[in-house]
């Protein structure tokens, strides 16, 4: 039985499951620490690991007490396994045992089924650190810097959160997937990350700003699915985890909002309205980034049509976003309408709901983006700028799911392959974009200095100025 | 009262035709290099055989299979240069996903036995090349692996698995679909492989399977290779394979034999080969298949041997005789499943087959002659594992001898008409001592007299054409009949035969035909395909709340749990 008990930072593993009654459990995780450290050593920001960093450090898992804000260099950083408390007795939320008691312990017939959703989660934690451990180099600020920093520390807490659950209740094997999340590479032809868009390069920040908006976004939508979870620990581990991907959404958002706004003033101030003869990101390059991350972000949901996403829904190991708003947690009668190739053209097909679970899941992340872009265009209006942001087709450039193999225009159009590759550098990232972007892109370590093509925030961290030292670069 | 309708397991599509080529490949890219050819399996989704179903992820059908099947023949006779054949994926991440699940789903009964059977048997004919023709197949699993995809792996003599942290093999019929790896998975598993059983057990019932070391430690798989280094260590070991399989081979000019097609002519009512005819009356349950002996000609091309051989090519009676005879099986399995009892005839002249297997077995160290007579002896298994009643029916005109007699020995009754006015000769040959065993490892004598060795004893090495009443002293007849009782007889016996349960017949005869020891490949199609059979029709499998039939629907299987 899982019992939230209180927080204890003292331990080498700051925790709230009840480490220390646990000896077993403990010794596991103890031996994890070390070859973890060592991961976070090669893998990580490791040539920042000298400076104190402003970071918000969870000592509780109260509202107020995860957030504790003080500079730590990030070796020392503490990660901790904490599970958010339940509130009320935990049921199934979906599927066929829907309303039941959740389970506290494995059910022997759903044991690989979670195991492949707690290690597919898992693995993109420590990926994600990966793509992003050199951009520290190119920070556009102090401020800039630090939130890249609080993604890296937190998406290392998110892999401890499902090490916890594998060690904790998947025995031998549970272990072993442990030991496998540090041992394969984000990019690396050998021992790739499990999913795509974890195997992308990210290197600069305009790609940074899209990943933490596009990419974070589907973890988010993952791990909301997961929260109505009937495992019970599952449940509550991503309760923890969403409770921190808030920040990395709001890092990826604003950001990109911060470019447009800066790119919309270099427009008006080049006497010909070119962005980039102001040494600015143009809106064409910040489209094509857009189309870029959101279609890979998309291929994460999975097939449209799934006997998996159909069978976890029914056996409640994953629901759908805020499953409590929906009537019927069964959902074995209704139907999805939904586009599909035939004979060369898009005809809508009617496929039973179950089947289609990522793809309801995914409409609630088109909808999020959707709204993100709409506050964009809000600051493109408001800064006069006749430009509009949109966002692709969700067929577009798509490498998982029905769509997959075929060839679609941002439109949606189903078009030939040769079309598409025509215009592919008009609609994604193309090399000659990411050497422009890497000239442009130098370090700004001065506090309250920002680099040229990014606007200041609205506001600091946790009431701070903006020109405050989030990153103490000399001591 | 009622007859039991004959027309309602007639299908309404197009009959199968199991003939292909490479010109028509829609699912394989065969590319050769010098000894080593690679086989690309990259399915067309949507070339499926029968309409309902997308091939996707590199599953298969019948349609998949045929192709799958043809390329092993032809590389046997159309590559002898080739001594390593990869087999390997297009599909960007999955090797092969096995057969198509809804298909499965979709299909009748014996559609799925059918397949199943067919499926079987390409792969015995793959380890068939890898152990007698020096053709050595090798599965590179580049990607997912799972059910009958790592089925089709086990198949292999060697297996290598791409190690990318994702690539695993696995066989999920049990926990996924609630049925069995039926093409031959469990048996290969533990006799092939040596798996231990226990670890099988943990195989077998973890539906994502295993990957990496692993596989290797739970020898799984012969190696996982990186996947940058994938294509260069097969390769490397492909090579080195082959140039170990060079030793030893059988002698003769290495001219390819080309296949052409068989191209019989077909009627509302009959096939008719150069040197078979098959006809048949859906109706009445009953059809007639005739083999036409080889002429003094076909015995003077194999006298000569060598070189002659290989100019006749795909003429000699031998080797089209005997596709004939396998395309007109396959034929009767598939597109016509009504026919419930075949009467048999091999006509020609006893002493010109004796003859004629002399000539062959005499070219048995010449890689074609050799090819030609493990042909014989795969068309031969395929006959004893059809599930129909056969009766070999030596009338007036017959000659049950040499290789043709395995058709009176592999029928489940041989009926010979002694009448001194239409005299029938019998006769043991060369080829029927040892050069065309059954999947049991027997000759068809041997299990003949199972239980008389003495019997056996007498016959051995006797190839002198018999009168039908010292083959009825020798033991080699069933019923032995004279001109007057043969009509009425005969008639009786097959009315009587065909009144009985097809069913019954069918698990009979498959007893019956197979006396004696067991081999893996008899376990296939014994223990295997028997008891997948019966999943097929169970409730837990294909009722209305069936794992089988459930998968890919909302609804989750219910089980009746008693166990049977
Ligand atoms: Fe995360
Ligand atoms: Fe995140």
């Amino acid at each position: 039985m899982t019992e939230v008990s209180s927080v204890d930072l003292n331990s080498k593993i700051p925790n709230n499951v009840g480490l220390s009654d646990d000896p077993k459990l403990r010794r596991a995780l103890e031996k994890w620490l070390p070859e973890y450290l060592e991961w976070w050593n090669d893998m990580g920001p490791s040539d920042f690991y000298d400076k104190p960093v402003f970071l918000r450090t969870a000592v509780s898992v109260t509202s107020d007490g995860w957030a504790h804000y003080d500079y730590v260099k990030l070796p020392e950083y503490r990660w901790g396994i904490f599970l958010a408390p339940p509130k009320g007795p935990l049921t199934i939320k979906c599927g066929d045992d829907a309303g039941k008691p959740a389970w506290t312990e494995i059910p022997g017939e759903h044991r690989n089924a979670l195991r492949r959703i707690i290690v597919t989660q898992a693995d993109t934690e420590p990926a994600s650190v990966e793509q992003q451990r050199m951009l520290g180099h190119m920070a556009p600020s102090l401020y800039d810097l630090r939130n890249l920093f609080q993604v890296n520390v937190e998406e290392g807490r998110h892999l401890w959160a499902m090490v916890y659950l594998l060690h904790k209740y998947f025995g031998r094997d549970g272990r072993d997937e442990a030991e496998e999340l540090l041992q394969r590479r984000s990019g690396d032809p050998d021992k790739p990350r499990i999913l795509g868009a974890f195997n992308q390069p990210c290197d600069h920040w305009l790609s940074f700003y899209a990943f933490t908006m596009f990419t974070d976004r589907d973890g988010k939508y993952q791990l909301a699915a997961l929260s109505e979870s009937g495992f019970a620990p599952l449940a509550l581990s991503t309760q923890f985890m969403l409770t921190e991907e808030a920040h990395h959404l709001f890092v990826g958002e604003t950001g990109l909002d911060r470019i447009i706004r800066r790119s919309a003033e270099l427009e008006r101030e080049d006497p010909n309205g070119d962005v980039r003869a102001q040494g600015g990101i143009d809106f064409d390059l910040i489209q094509r980034t857009i189309n870029y991350w959101y279609s890979y972000s998309l291929d994460l949901f999975g097939g449209e049509i799934s006997n998996n996403a159909s069978d976890f829904f029914a056996s409640g190991l994953k629901g759908r976003y805020r499953e409590d708003k929906f009537e019927d947690h069964k959902a074995i009668a209704g139907t999805y309408r939904l586009p599909v190739v035939e004979n060369g053209r898009l005809v809508e097909k009617d496929v039973p709901l179950r089947h289609a679970m990522n793809e309801v899941l995914r409409d609630a992340y088109v909808a999020d983006c959707e709204r993100a872009l709409r506050k964009w265009n809000r600051t493109l209006e408001q800064m006069g700028s006749s430009t509009r942001l949109y966002l692709p087709s969700r067929r577009f450039h798509r490498h998982q799911g029905i769509y997959a193999g075929h060839y679609f225009d941002p439109q949606g159009n189903l078009i030939t392959e040769e079309e598409f590759e025509r215009n592919r550098h008009k609609w994604l990232l193309t090399p000659a974009d990411n050497d422009y972007l890497l000239s442009i892109m130098k370090p700004v370590y001065e506090p309250g200095k920002f680099a040229n093509w990014i606007a200041p925030p609205k506001r600091g961290i946790e009431g701070k100025p903006i020109d405050f030292e989030y990153v103490k670069m000399h001591d | 009262m009622d007859q039991p309708s004959a027309t309602t397991a007639t299908t309404t599509f197009d009959p199968v035709d199991f003939e292909t080529d490479p010109t028509r490949y829609r699912h394989f890219r065969v590319a050769y290099d010098g000894s080593v050819a690679t086989v690309t399996m990259d399915v067309d989704p949507n070339a499926c055989i029968r309409p309902g179903y997308e091939l996707k992820l590199n599953s298969y059908d019948l349609g998949v299979d045929i192709e799958l099947a043809d390329i092993v023949r032809r590389m046997r006779f159309e590559h002898p240069e080739v001594r390593v054949v990869v087999i390997t994926s297009g599909n960007e991440r999955v090797f092969c996903a096995g057969a198509n699940i809804n298909m499965l789903g979709s299909s009748s009964h014996a559609w799925k036995v059918n397949f199943c059977k067919f499926t079987n048997e390409t792969r015995c004919e793959i380890e068939d090349a890898t152990e007698h023709s020096g053709q050595i197949y090798v599965a590179a699993c580049n990607g997912t692996t799972a059910g009958g995809g790592y089925e089709l792996a086990l198949a292999c003599k060697e297996i290598y698995l791409q190690d990318d942290g994702n690539s695993a093999v696995s066989l999920p019929e049990v926990p996924l679909l609630g049925v069995l790896p039926g093409t031959g998975g469990l048996t290969r598993l533990t006799d092939k492989r040596k798996v231990r059983r226990d670890l099988a057990d943990v195989f077998c019932t973890t539906a994502e399977g295993v990957r990496g070391k692993k596989a290797v430690k739970w020898r799984l798989v012969d190696a996982v290779f990186p996947r940058s280094k994938f294509d260069e260590k097969v390769r490397e070991r492909a090579k080195a394979l082959a140039e170990a399989a060079a030793e030893g081979l059988p002698g003769g000019t290495r001219r390819p034999v080309e296949l052409p097609p068989l191209a019989p002519e077909v009627t509302e009512k009959s096939r008719t080969y150069r040197h078979v005819t098959l006809t048949w009356d859906d109706e009445a349950r009953l059809a007639h298949l005739t083999v036409r002996g080889p002429t003094r000609d076909d015995v003077a091309v194999l006298e000569k041997g060598g070189d002659a051989l290989l100019d006749a090519g795909a003429d000699l009676w031998a080797l089209r005789a005997f596709r004939e005879l396998d395309d007109a099986l396959l034929h009767l399995r598939l597109n016509h499943m009504n026919v419930g009892l075949v009467l048999v005839r091999a006509e020609g002249d006893a002493q010109t087959i004796v003859d004629h297997d002399t000539a062959l077995a005499k070219n048995r160290d010449h890689w074609f002659g050799r090819e030609v007579i493990l042909h014989m002896a795969r068309v031969l298994r395929r006959y004893d594992n059809t599930s129909r009643s056969f009766f070999a029916m030596g009338d007036a005109g017959t000659a049950f001898a040499g290789c043709l007699f395995e058709l009176a020995l592999g029928a489940d009754r041989f009926y010979l008409l002694d009448d001194p006015d239409h005299p029938v000769k019998v006769a043991l040959s060369e080829l029927s001592f040892g050069a065309l065993p059954m999947h049991h490892g027997m000759t068809r004598l041997a299990a003949h007299f199972h239980g008389e060795p003495d019997k056996l004893e007498a016959l051995a090495g006797d190839t002198s054409p018999k009168d039908p009443e010292e083959a009825d002293e020798a033991g080699l007849v069933t019923v032995l009949l004279d001109d007057i009782d043969w009509e009425d007889d005969t008639r009786v016996a097959i009315e009587e035969r065909l009144s009985l349960s097809p069913d019954a017949l069918t698990g009979m005869e498959q007893n019956l035909r197979f006396p004696g020891p067991e081999t893996m490949e008899s376990k296939i199609y014994a223990r295997l395909s028997a008891w997948q059979n019966w999943i097929f029709i169970r409730p837990n499998a294909t009722g209305p709340q069936g794992a089988l039939s459930l998968y890919g629907r909302p609804e989750r299987p219910q089980f009746d749990w008693q166990r049977v």
